[in-house]
């Protein structure tokens, strides 16, 4: 085990991958000599040379396309999209490419990319720089979706995802990247796509959450036992393929179920968790889904505006009261 | 000379662009201290490009901007103070607090407006021109956009539609040669990049961005073309960033030797010793210590203005009856 920073710890991954594989690479704007906006590929460029770890222009459109068909080729390209609000304009490359040649040529072709962005809010980066669009891309057939929360997964997914041979877009979170927390050792330590992480179990409610709202579900869980309501907390980690099973397994111990997600809530994932609980659940459940979302607005900069939209643990404990209630 | 500022925008120039580069300096001054949010992008040492041009337009030209637009704000004509309480999120900002440093606006003056995704303000000028030319109107749109801006799919695709349709339209491609802490060679084959314009079928210049009077005049020329009906101008202004690409850059990769022959070329000196000749040293002394007093005056006010108060914003929600 090593204490590391999560941006310390996807460095590490990508290290490994780069140097276990000769056909990972990675490009993006300033992720080269600069080692990222968020320091994530600092050294990288100096270890593996300006064509494996390239500076690119702004063209998120291209880039994306060019992952895409990349990957269909033979490399395993890693492109880092600086924030997750610039997923609009990499859409037709993953929603009439990527996902369409999947099917299309399947067992002909591989598409191994990772697409990896970090969205949020919390920092004063305004409307333009703080979303989480997590469920236009969690809406996408053949595309893999994660976004781990702790360093050690940030390591162990980001080499899963490195190494699968589908689409993996890979969500970080920019309030993440200053996190510690011990990382196993081993180039071969591997956290699975497609598994939930139980972070604290609880009998009463269970509450799903996903990245950064993860840790306000633990901050709420901690509120709540102060009150004697001992609440399930979920990771989800992967967003794509969902962990139905360890969903159902935790709503038929607690029957009761808050879901959180930091996007909008109107058609959000947060929605797409309570219905797919509907779908799968509902003879277990005491009490309808209550969802913790963005209200459907956007996001203002002045602190207590953004302070107001941003969803957090006393909103989550809110809703775990109104389900038990 | 045709197109060239009168003394008195000349003097006017001088004014905003000291403006904008206190503004900037306090602003550094006050991140630094830990009492601004966010990143900033300042334009030190690309005054002229954003407040000179503007001058050249009118009031009713629409003007669209980036991240880095404090210049073209103030060019427009936009209040300091008002500038300054957006910046710090209070509620007497351009957009009360709901936009922040790269979001500013004041349709009433054409500044629709600033734009934090790169390369966004290009078709969004595009688009403003043919509203122009479909109501007939005396007007141009200009977007003022960086060399990084420059290298997006879209700056293609506007610029091509706005020669094939002669859009009253001004690419303003303001050359400070980095995209982030990138230079331009790593994003572009060409060190030009306005000869590009040939491609589209409209005139493409380069000039002395750190020269007001040539960048008023370039911009007063594409503005009386595009008026004529004779279509869209590109200019590209050679300018250079002297600040860091944000307050959260981390710096390091810009160095002392190149530096210096633009700090010699600051455009606030340059525009001081053209202007010193025409009014003499005293008067464009007098212009610098008041425009010291009012940027000082700004940020009293905006800083003793209140925060505003959440409310749910009822245009953007998904139920009818709420
Ligand atoms: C579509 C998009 N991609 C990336 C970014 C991140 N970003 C912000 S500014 C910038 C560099 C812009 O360079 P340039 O256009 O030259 O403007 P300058 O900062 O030099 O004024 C980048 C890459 C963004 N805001 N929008
Ligand atoms: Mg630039």
């Amino acid at each position: 085990m090593a204490m590391m920073r999560y941006a310390e710890a996807l460095n590490a991954a990508l290290r490994e991958e780069m140097s276990r594989d000769p056909s990972v690479f990675m490009f993006g704007e300033d992720i080269g000599r600069y080692g990222g906006v968020f320091k994530v590929s600092r050294g990288l460029m100096e270890e593996f040379g300006e064509s494996r770890v390239r500076d690119t222009p702004i063209s998120e459109q291209a880039l994306t396309a060019m992952a895409v068909s990349a990957a269909m080729t033979g490399t395993r390209p890693i492109l880092e999209i600086m924030y997750a609000d610039f997923i609009p304009l990499c859409m037709d490359a993953l929603v009439n490419q990527a996902s369409v040649f999947g099917y299309l040529w399947e067992g002909q072709v591989e598409m191994p990319f990772v697409l990896r962005t970090q969205g949020g809010g919390g920092v004063g980066t305004g409307a333009q720089h703080a979303k989480s669009l997590d469920s236009f891309l969690t809406h996408i057939p053949g595309i893999k979706v994660v976004a781990p929360v702790t360093p050690a997964d940030a390591k162990g997914m980001l080499k899963s995802a490195i190494r699968d041979a589908q689409p993996v877009i890979f969500l970080e979170h920019k309030l993440l990247y200053n996190m510690r927390g011990e990382v196993p050792d081993g180039e071969d330590e591997l956290v699975p796509l497609g598994k939930a992480r139980l972070v604290r179990p609880g009998r009463d409610v269970s509450i799903f959450a996903t990245s950064k709202m993860v840790i306000e579900a633990e901050a709420a869980a901690v509120q709540l036992a102060k009150d004697g309501i001992d609440a399930e907390v979920i990771d989800l980690r992967t967003l794509r393929p969902l962990d139905l099973a360890s969903i159902k397994a935790s709503i038929a111990r607690t029957h009761h179920a808050v879901v959180v997600n930091e996007g909008w809530t109107f058609c959000g994932y947060a929605a797409e968790l309570s219905a797919t609980i509907m779908d799968h659940c509902f003879d277990d459940l005491d009490a309808p889904v209550a969802r913790v979302a963005m209200p459907d607005m956007p996001i203002p900069y002045s602190e207590p505006l953004e302070a107001a939209v941003i969803p957090n643990a006393a909103r989550i404990a809110e809703a775990a009261r109104r389900v038990l209630a | 000379m045709k197109n060239s500022p009168s003394v008195e925008e000349q003097r006017e120039i001088h004014r905003r662009m000291i403006l904008t580069r206190r503004l900037e300096e306090i602003l550094g001054v006050m991140a630094k201290e830990g009492k601004t949010r966010g990143p900033l992008h300042r334009c030190d040492g690309q005054e002229a490009v954003g407040v000179a041009s503007c001058m050249a337009l009118n009031t009713s030209d629409y003007v669209c901007t980036t991240h880095r637009g404090h210049h073209v704000y103030v060019g427009k004509g936009m209040e300091p103070r008002r500038i300054v309480a957006e910046i710090m999120g209070r509620e007497t900002g351009y957009c009360g607090g709901r936009g922040g440093h790269m979001l500013l606006g004041d349709a009433s003056i054409g500044m629709i407006g600033g734009n934090a995704i790169v390369g966004a303000g290009i078709p969004a000028a595009a688009g403003m021109a043919l509203s122009i030319q479909v109501l007939k109107q005396d007007r141009v749109a200009m977007a003022v956009f960086g060399d990084g801006a420059a290298q997006t799919g879209i700056a293609h695709e506007a610029m091509n539609m706005a020669g094939l349709w002669k859009l009253p339209v001004i690419f303003l491609l303001e050359n400070n040669q980095y995209g982030l802490t990138v230079r331009q060679e790593v994003q572009s084959p060409v060190e030009d990049l306005f000869i590009r314009a040939a491609g589209y079928g409209m005139p493409g210049l380069k000039i002395d961005g750190n020269d007001a009077v040539a960048v008023y005049r370039a911009v007063a020329e594409a503005s009386e073309r595009a008026r004529r009906g004779e279509g869209a101008t590109l200019i590209e202004a050679k300018t250079y960033r002297m600040q860091g690409f944000s307050t959260s850059d981390m710096g390091g990769y810009q160095s002392d030797e190149e530096m210096a022959p633009w700090r010699e070329r600051d455009p606030i000196l340059v525009s001081a010793k053209a202007l010193g000749a025409l009014i003499g040293d005293k008067a464009v002394s007098d212009i610098a210590s008041e425009a010291e007093t009012d940027i000082q005056a700004a940020f009293d006010l905006a800083l003793s203005d209140p925060f505003p108060t959440f409310e749910f914003h009822r245009p953007s929600g998904a139920y009818a009856e709420i």
